[in-house]
């Protein structure tokens, strides 16, 4: 017998912590399914709507409307608030504040699977946000390409290349306030400078390249492509790709790493 | 309240008087206190988060003011005068942030401190009244405001967003502003008891944050949103300052001050109710 | 005799449907160490929010230090120091600097509040810990800081709730130790305890107290002698077994039968032991031992106080 459930825990244990994340979730129901649902209808009716009246700037080809451009960076944030909050807070909590993972690494999971399980929680609450996002845009009237609807995988993926975020968190023993202060300085530039309501060109050179660095900005030109692009040439569509890969990944393995290492000291 | 015969003499001059809500027992003069205990547990823990704070503003006024600045065109004030959008936009972002930060101190960090550190048990238990506790975590917060809304003053006046001497006058408006979100903050915060309860606030702030006449002018909206947007704290506030910023001034600038008046009121009166039903009654 | 320092009459306190505190009455004498003991639930901490002017009663009256504390709270906490059940540190602030921030909410003056800080840190035990992290501390540490923070005003009145409860018997005697060194210094002490081996340490005099009401009032020997024989005897013959033997021991002295094992109460314990086994029972284990405050409270409320 045992060695049937060990045999049951190695191959399905990341999701057997996936739901035990998304039961806990249910506590929360009530202010996620609002926010889910409130954040983009508000921020496409602001910006899309409202401060649309007042842009006179060239957006993009055509016809192209700034609702249009902005539907795409507003759905890749809406995943990357989720990637940040989780990669921050969710993993010290289940680390620290609330040990969950401890509890796990008791029983037969492995450090591996907590770490695996909590990506897949992520990415199903990401899911949950940019499907519901990509609805609302479509109701708005945002999304002109059919090509539109891989701006979900594109969001989500977008939010996963913050999880180095998570192997910050991972190395965190004690709460001094590291958190608002990466959130602070590291985040919110990064979200802010990354070409979201206006072109990244419209910022000095000095402050351009942050937007570079952004796995937001990446992800917002890369939905951009796919809602109404072309507008960029094909290699730096492919960087964008590649660049949201890198970091999706390395910041997976950093993270699996560290938290081995930590859970079984 | 008059029938309160003040007598710490002694013993023998005790008078029993049942009932309650004279001042004296709310209030004890000694708000300083909890703001020196604020300002010592400000040093001697998360200075590095009232540091860093001053930059969330600055970020925001830097992308924003100059990223979308040079993206939209200039905005008509009520008297008719041109606004670049930048200066349109900044005094809006600073009264936001006046609005977060007191937020943040009278809602999260107040919460904490009453479920989980029993901060204020302690300090009840001592001489001090439920006001004392109220104006002293207020006036921290409202310091804390002050400095980083001198900050983002400054970096308004170096790249050109201050259109007027008034501007000058947006700082004390600040601390009016936070004062008035603070003790509103703390007041609905004392009747919240789970973390559920105090998400439901940082919702609630996002319509607010958006749609106040802070991104763009409310003559956008139909005749119905106006008016409830008129409704709201934060479009007296980002009035209040942009008027000071551009140099509209206007009578109608009491109006918003007379409306945080209110809410300086309102919010110290459920707070101060709330401490005392939760600690000494 | 001086004039009380407390006075209860008939106090009560009312929670909607439930009462917590029912009609008790009582008073504590200037330099008298007084204990409310009890179980859990019994109305204990309920009596010492009120004591410290920070719950409003239901009716009755109430006087401490002469004072009404629904109309002179501020005057009366000013006079007393309160620990409570759980600890409530300032977690954000070191070790002395607890103290110095308490010492402000009285209003006193910096000088004052620093030169008491470093008597009371002597007096703690912790002047070495002076600058450490109030989480760094175990919790006898932390304890002995949070008595002496209620010692910083110099207080008429030390109000203890629970003051050892959760600490480890090392940890208890040290701070049992300090507790009876501010008894010998004139302090007057009220507190709560459900552990009667700190009733019988500290306290010069106690209530009984259960389901709000009080039950018995004396010195703790008093209390023993008047409603429990000099010695006990326990004797177990498994948890299947006690009920048939206890019938079998009836007379050899007032029984108490508990789930796991009987208590007979006699002015010889080992004589009642030899009158056992003559009625040719064999118990898995006896213990002879004195009698205690536990007993009182079994034969007042025939429940356990510890449950």
């Amino acid at each position: 017998m045992t060695s049937v459930i060990t045999t049951r825990t190695r191959r399905w244990g990341a999701w057997y912590v996936a739901e035990h994340r998304l039961r806990t979730m249910r506590t929360y129901a009530g202010t996620i399914v609002a926010t889910t649902l409130g954040t983009p209808i508000l921020y496409l009716f602001a910006f899309g709507v409202g401060l649309a009246t007042l842009v006179t700037g060239n957006v993009g080809p055509g016809g192209t409307s700034y609702l249009q451009f902005v539907a795409p960076a507003l759905l890749a944030t809406a995943a990357v608030t989720v990637g940040a909050e989780e990669y921050l807070l969710g993993i010290l909590m289940g680390f620290k504040w609330n040990p969950i993972f401890t509890g796990m690494n008791s029983t037969p999971l492995t450090a591996r699977q907590i770490i695996d399980g909590t990506a897949i929680f992520i990415i199903i609450r990401m899911a949950i946000v940019v499907v519901v996002y990509y609805v609302v845009m479509l109701a708005f009237g945002a999304v002109p390409s059919p090509w539109g609807l891989t701006m979900i995988p594109i969001g989500i993926l977008t939010g996963l290349a913050f999880s180095p975020l998570a192997a910050f968190s991972a190395t965190i023993y004690e709460d001094k306030g590291q958190f608002p202060v990466m959130q602070r300085v590291v985040v919110l530039p990064l979200t802010l400078f990354s070409g979201t309501v206006f072109p990244l060109t419209q910022l000095p050179i000095y402050l351009q390249w942050i937007g570079w660095l952004s796995p937001l900005w990446h992800g917002s030109e890369l939905g951009r492509q796919a809602s109404y692009g072309p507008t960029e040439p094909l290699w730096l569509t492919i960087v964008h790709v590649v660049y949201l890969l890198v970091f999706a990944l390395g910041g997976w393995a950093l993270t699996v790493h560290i938290a081995t290492k930590r859970l079984n000291k | 309240m008059s029938s309160v015969r003040v007598n710490p003499a002694g013993p023998d001059a005790a008078v029993k008087i049942r009932g309650s809500g004279s001042v004296r027992a709310l209030y004890s003069g000694n708000a300083s206190a909890v703001l020196g205990r604020g300002l010592l547990a400000t040093r001697s823990t998360n200075w590095t988060i009232v540091l860093t704070g001053v930059f969330e503003p600055i970020f925001y006024l830097l992308a924003l003011g100059i990223g979308l600045g040079s993206y939209v065109q200039n905005v008509t004030d009520p008297l008719g005068n041109q606004i670049p959008y930048a200066a349109y936009i900044a005094p809006a972002l600073l009264a936001v942030s006046a609005m977060n930060g007191a937020i943040y101190d009278s809602t999260w960090n107040v919460f904490f401190k009453m479920h989980f550190g029993k901060l204020y048990e302690g300090m009840l238990a001592t001489r001090l009244g439920p006001l004392d506790v109220a104006l002293g975590e207020i006036s921290l917060a409202l310091l804390r405001g002050a400095a980083y809304g001198l900050a983002f003053l400054v970096v308004m006046q170096v790249l050109g967003l201050n259109l007027s001497w008034s501007a000058i006058l947006a700082l004390p408006a600040l601390v009016v502003i936070a004062f008035g979100f603070a003790s509103l903050g703390m007041g609905i915060t004392s009747y919240l008891k789970t973390f559920q309860q105090m998400n439901w606030i940082s919702f609630l702030l996002l319509p607010m944050f958006l749609l106040s006449g802070t991104f763009y002018p409310l003559s956008v909206y139909p005749q119905v949103i106006q008016f409830f947007v008129q409704l709201l704290p934060l479009w007296h506030g980002v009035e209040l300052v942009r008027g000071l910023t551009t140099g509209a001034l206007a009578p109608v600038m009491l109006l918003h001050l007379l409306y945080f008046a209110v809410m300086i009121a309102v919010g110290l009166f459920f707070t101060t109710r709330r401490l005392r039903a939760l600690f000494l009654d | 005799m001086p004039a009380p320092v407390i006075t209860a009459t008939a106090l009560t306190k009312k929670y909607k449907e439930f009462t917590a505190v029912d009609g008790i009455s009582f008073e504590v004498a200037p330099g008298e160490s007084f204990g409310l003991l009890g179980p859990n639930g019994a109305g204990k901490s309920t009596t010492m929010r009120m004591v410290g002017a920070v719950s409003t009663r239901t009716s009755g009256d109430l006087s401490i230090l002469g004072f009404d504390p629904d109309e002179f709270g501020p005057e009366i906490r000013s006079q007393l120091g309160v620990v409570p059940q759980a600890d409530n540190l300032d977690t954000e602030l070191r070790v002395r600097d607890n103290l110095l921030v308490y010492g402000r909410y009285f209003g006193l003056s910096r000088a004052v509040i620093a030169k008491r800080a470093d008597e009371l840190l002597d007096f703690a035990q912790l002047a070495d810990r002076a600058k450490a992290k109030v989480d760094d501390l175990s919790g006898g540490m932390k304890r002995r800081l949070t008595i002496a923070r209620a010692l910083i005003n110099d207080p008429r009145i030390l109000l203890l709730d629970e003051p050892t409860t959760g600490l480890d018997p090392q940890a208890r005697h040290i701070l049992w130790d300090r507790l009876f060194r501010l008894k010998e210094q004139g302090t007057t002490l009220v507190l709560t305890t459900h552990y009667m081996d700190e009733a019988e340490q500290l306290c010069d005099r106690l209530v009984v107290v259960d389901k709000g009401q009080i039950m018995a009032e004396g010195a703790p020997a008093a209390l023993i002698r008047e409603h429990s024989s000099r010695e006990v005897l326990e004797v177990r013959f498994g948890s299947e077994r006690n009920a048939e033997a206890a019938e079998k021991v009836e007379g050899i002295g007032r029984l108490e039968l508990l789930p796991d094992r009987i208590l007979i109460y006699s002015e010889d314990g080992d004589g009642a032991l030899a009158e056992v086994v003559r009625r040719g029972l064999t118990p898995i284990t006896s213990l002879v031992r004195r009698s205690s405050l536990e007993d009182v409270f079994l034969r007042l409320t025939g429940r356990t106080l510890i449950e």
